[in-house]
């Protein structure tokens, strides 16, 4: 435990995003993101929930340090960001693992990349395994794994570096149901332990309201910030709060700001599968 | 499934007694085919009985060993050489706008263009052979690991640099082992062309090499040799790219489980 927990008391961790504006494409010309300010405070769990299109993956990456905003400044306490930084750990929606190296081998990158020796940083690859519940599978290859174990190896993987921010994108969007319940409930487990702030790009509104402190809702066409909602279930959560009143009326409310305008279009996307079965029946 | 494999195997040997069942006919009766004749063509039988001639032959052993030695000198450089300009390629665009021109242009060069090049940019015939060899390996090796290079998966290489990696271990424990199946390829198929380019090579030899004797029985009229020439290249190409793959798959243990996921 000793050095995980070092980082916890310091207050480290802190997003600030004054007016971002992302473009993408050759010339700059896609305005992926437009104007989005938000700030997010040490060890909160923040969710970026929209359709897709709306530039969640896109505001992630600029935190991350792979895109560069077109204007607007964005920092993590209080130093802008400048390229990726393994303090600012990101996870893939999948096959981000180095399929060569074997499970502990991945996750120990991060150490090898700081010049710890190859004894040290085995062992702390496997408690951080341990933690994720994948003690033994060590010696396995990525390509041996179910896509859960693969994404609990990315999280160890990025864990290893003891990041400020932890920074997911749709992680649990390539699993069936019932895995990604079980990933939703480890990465919680995690949370509660190490307290780090995650950022948590999904479209899926359950996950959002099962696991964020705040939600901030963005819209397309383009990218930008609707709305943003707390969510004040109480911690520890546990997956039974899915069929809570409040759970309903909080969905309810994050259907019709996804859907907004674009209620019309759905029913009109719908209908030609009625007729048919209607001529049918 | 064992039932399949020797089937597959009965096949083959089927295609290849057919193969050379046709020869036999087509030789003996002297076959006129109009555009393609097998007048002066020498039979299975007289080319096997100068294949054991030959094996027999004290010289055999020097043929081939110095065949083999300028092969493997030619690729090896070929595969450093190869390897080291498709990373540098592939990964920086600078580099690539200022190389890529003259070895377009070198590339479709054939091997026997080069031989009076070669005799005068060397200072020995040996020297001069390796060199032939080396330019049939190069192209596949550096256009392969381009290839590999170029399609490593952005997100590995974005999830690498968020986990601290330094420049160095980007090439060597991101970049090469992900472009390493193509690289594989390419080596295989440059092992392949650097057998090609063999009896163009030792036409500058004086005596000894598999190509040498197989250009020397043209030159003396040999028919049946020259065919013990052909088909012993033919074989020990084939041997060395089977043992080449064979080394590829047991170096990259993850690919074959990746590819059968």
């Amino acid at each position: 435990m000793n050095a995980h927990s070092r980082d916890v008391g310091a207050a480290a961790g802190h997003i600030r995003a004054d007016r971002v504006t992302i473009r993408l494409g050759a010339a700059g010309t896609f305005e992926a993101v437009s104007e989005a300010s938000f700030e997010v405070r040490p060890g909160e769990f923040v969710c970026l929930l929209g359709p897709s299109g709306c530039g969640k993956s896109t505001l992630l990456g600029a935190m991350a340090g792979h895109i560069k905003p077109a204007s607007g400044t964005f920092s993590v306490d209080g130093h802008p960001i400048d390229g990726p930084h393994p303090e600012r750990g990101i996870v893939f929606q999948q096959h981000t693992l180095f399929p060569w190296k074997n499970v502990r081998d991945n996750v120990a990158f991060g150490l090898k990349m700081r010049g710890v020796k190859r004894g040290p940083r085995r062992l702390e690859a496997d408690r951080m395994l341990e933690l994720v519940g994948l003690a033994g599978s060590a010696d396995r290859y990525p390509g041996q794994l179910s896509g859960g174990m693969q994404q609990r190896v990315e999280i160890a993987r990025v864990l290893i570096n003891q990041p400020k921010l932890l920074l997911m994108d749709e992680p649990f969007g390539a699993l069936d149901a019932l895995t990604r319940l079980r990933m939703q409930e480890l990465l919680l487990d995690i949370w509660e332990q190490f307290r780090k702030t995650i950022v948590f790009v999904t479209h899926d509104i359950d996950e959002a309201l099962l696991l964020a402190d705040r939600i901030i809702v963005m819209q397309a066409q383009p990218g930008r910030i609707h709305e943003e909602i707390r969510v004040p279930f109480e911690r520890p959560r546990s997956t039974d709060i899915i069929t809570s009143g409040t759970f309903m009326q909080l969905k309810q409310h994050c259907l019709s700001l996804l859907h907004g305008d674009r209620r019309q279009d759905t029913l009109t996307r719908l209908s030609p599968l009625g007729a048919v079965r209607a001529a049918k029946a | 499934m064992e039932r399949a494999s020797t089937g597959r195997w009965l096949r083959r040997a089927a295609s290849l007694a057919i193969c050379l069942a046709f020869w036999q006919v087509a030789s003996r009766f002297k076959l006129d085919l109009g555009i393609v004749t097998f007048q002066n063509v020498p039979s299975p039988v007289d080319v096997a009985r100068a294949g054991l001639d030959f094996l027999q032959s004290p010289r055999f052993a020097t043929h081939v060993a110095s065949s083999v030695k300028r092969v493997l000198a030619g690729f090896a450089l070929a595969a450093l050489v190869g390897i080291a300009l498709g990373l540098v390629i592939g990964r920086s665009r600078r580099l690539r706008d200022f190389l890529q021109t003259p070895l377009e242009i070198l590339r479709p060069i054939p091997a026997v263009a080069w031989i009076p090049l070669a005799v005068l940019m060397f200072p020995s015939s040996e020297l001069s052979m390796i060199y032939i060899t080396f330019t049939g390996a190069l192209f596949p090796i550096v256009l392969n690991t381009v290839h590999g290079v170029e399609h490593v998966d952005p997100r590995l290489i974005a999830s690498a640099r968020s986990l601290g990696s330094t420049r160095a271990a980007m090439l060597f424990e991101v970049i090469l082992p992900a472009a390493a199946p193509n690289i594989v390829t390419g080596l295989v198929i440059g092992m392949g062309t650097c057998w090609f380019c063999l009896v163009t090579a030792e036409m500058i030899s004086g005596q000894f090499g598999i190509g040498y004797y197989t250009w020397e029985s043209y030159t003396l009229q040999n028919y049946p040799e020259i065919i013990v020439g052909m088909i012993l290249i033919g074989l020990l190409g084939l041997g060395s790219s089977l043992l080449l793959r064979a080394a590829g798959k047991a170096a990259l243990p993850w690919h074959r489980q990746e590819n059968s996921r």
